[in-house]
């Protein structure tokens, strides 16, 4: 039986890992290929790296560290920021990525999700959503990597994971921006209906904060995932322990 | 020593596969050339991308038959394994026909690709699968699957319908699931390919 993804989200800033909260205030949490490492030995399904400020500012992921990355891990992990065009995704997949994630640049340019679904097969593409709430409506947001440049992208959240579909993306991770950085959980109200209508993984991002919350996303839910950086990074949760949990709450989780 | 050639078949998960059996010390070689590929000790057909893009590639290339005729241990990975089959729906193209299966679109499954970390429902005994058991979970990504066969298939995995996830005939090998991504248990189904020796198949 296919079993629920648990996935540390590594946000990278000048080669270092970085957490901010809400989206803001950077700080720096360690090496990236000392993380991957640790987390790929305990029990991570796979792996995201997002080079945060790539988008806003105007280049593609340096492609060296993923070359470092895929030296060491044996898991599957994908990168995020600022992949603009194939030849930014065939360097990044070349470096032994399983996975580019597009997010700002497939607002501006949605052909480009079909391309490189065509190119590289729709499993290699991931649409990242930074999706925020305001009376009870969800819109997409834009260059989240950088506080100042972020921005409203004047489409609402369903519409575009419709349309993101449509286009031939193979997994979409939805980040609920209200939720983010601030652990009070996922926003399983939000994920419910967008879950339930995909035909491709969903993966949940932004909130978790227990362990209870990882068992709630998958339980309210039918995401295949789910993501979480901070909580890993500050050792606010163990993911060996983490899975032992979901496992005995008969959630369906690798063992570590 | 065992030396392996992995095919350049117009994927991109070479260098995975290539690092993967560096971190278990054996040596290989991404290549399309002709003489490389039929003197390795074994050889790996990866594949990630649409199915008439690689077998364009192949095509291309002159690996046809080269690769048909081989008589050490090969292993298709992922795509690689379709393109041992005989036809894939992908594009509605035929492959390479060493293992006479076709490949099908992933059905009575809500969510396509089928993508994470599975086990087996049912597993045969093979040099391949030596300390590995049906409860393992390996690492999948694909929205197509070749159908299950008593005569080739040593892995059966589930997702919509059941389908092949290791075949094998004589010398070729294939694994829907990507080792090289898999862990511990896909280092074990690594080594256990370079193990085999092409006398003993």
């Amino acid at each position: 039986m296919l079993k629920q993804r648990i996935i540390p989200c590594l946000d990278v800033l000048d080669d270092k890992v970085v957490k901010g909260v809400a989206f803001k205030q950077h700080e720096i949490v360690g090496d990236i290929v000392t993380l991957a490492q640790k987390y790929c030995d305990e029990g991570a399904d796979e792996l995201v790296f997002y080079d945060i400020t790539a988008s806003s500012e105007q280049r593609v992921v340096k492609s060296t560290w993923v070359k470092k990355i895929s030296d060491c891990i044996d898991i599957p992990f994908c990168v995020a920021g600022g992949i603009k065009s194939i030849d930014d995704a065939e360097k990044i997949l070349a470096q032994g990525a399983d996975k580019i994630s597009i997010n700002s640049p497939a607002i501006e340019n949605p052909q480009l999700i079909t391309e490189l679904a065509q190119r590289f097969g729709q499993q290699c593409v991931v649409v990242g959503v930074d999706s925020f709430e305001q009376a009870g409506e969800y819109f997409v947001y834009q260059y989240t990597g950088d506080a100042a440049k972020t921005r409203p992208a004047g489409i609402k959240t369903f519409a575009w994971i419709e349309e993101v579909i449509a286009r031939g993306a193979g997994e979409i991770v939805v980040n609920c921006m209200n939720q983010d950085g601030v652990r009070r959980g996922y926003d399983v109200r939000q994920l419910a209906p967008i879950a339930e209508q995909a035909s491709i993984p969903i993966i949940a991002s932004g909130g978790a904060g227990t362990y209870e919350h990882f068992k709630q996303v998958f339980e309210e839910t039918k995401v295949s995932g789910a993501l979480a950086a901070s909580v890993f990074h500050k050792n606010l949760l163990n993911l060996p322990q983490l899975k032992q949990y979901l496992a005995e709450q008969s959630i369906k989780v690798r063992p570590c | 020593m065992p030396y392996v050639a992995i095919i350049e078949s117009g994927g991109s998960n070479f260098m995975s596969i290539q690092v993967a059996l560096t971190r278990l010390g054996i040596a290989s070689n991404i290549t399309s050339d002709v003489e490389c590929i039929q003197q390795a000790s074994h050889v790996i057909l990866p594949g990630v991308g649409m199915a008439q893009y690689a077998m364009q590639q192949l095509c291309e290339k002159n690996l046809v038959d080269i690769i048909k005729n081989l008589r050490q241990p090969v292993l298709g990975i992922c795509l690689g394994l379709q393109l041992l089959c005989r036809y894939s729906e992908e594009g509605n193209v035929a492959m390479l026909n060493i293992i006479p299966l076709d490949v099908k679109k992933i059905k009575n499954a809500s969510i396509v690709p089928h993508m994470g970390w599975n086990n087996m429902e049912t597993l045969q005994q093979d040099p391949l699968l030596s300390g590995i058991n049906a409860a393992d979970d390996f690492y999948f990504v694909h929205s197509f699957a070749a159908d299950t066969n008593a005569d080739y298939t040593l892995g059966t995995c589930q997702y919509g319908n059941p389908f092949s996830a290791i075949l094998r005939k004589d010398n070729f090998y294939g694994v829907q699931f990507h080792p090289e991504k898999s862990g511990k248990v896909g280092a074990t189904l690594l080594k256990n390919f370079i193990t085999i020796s092409g006398d003993r198949l």
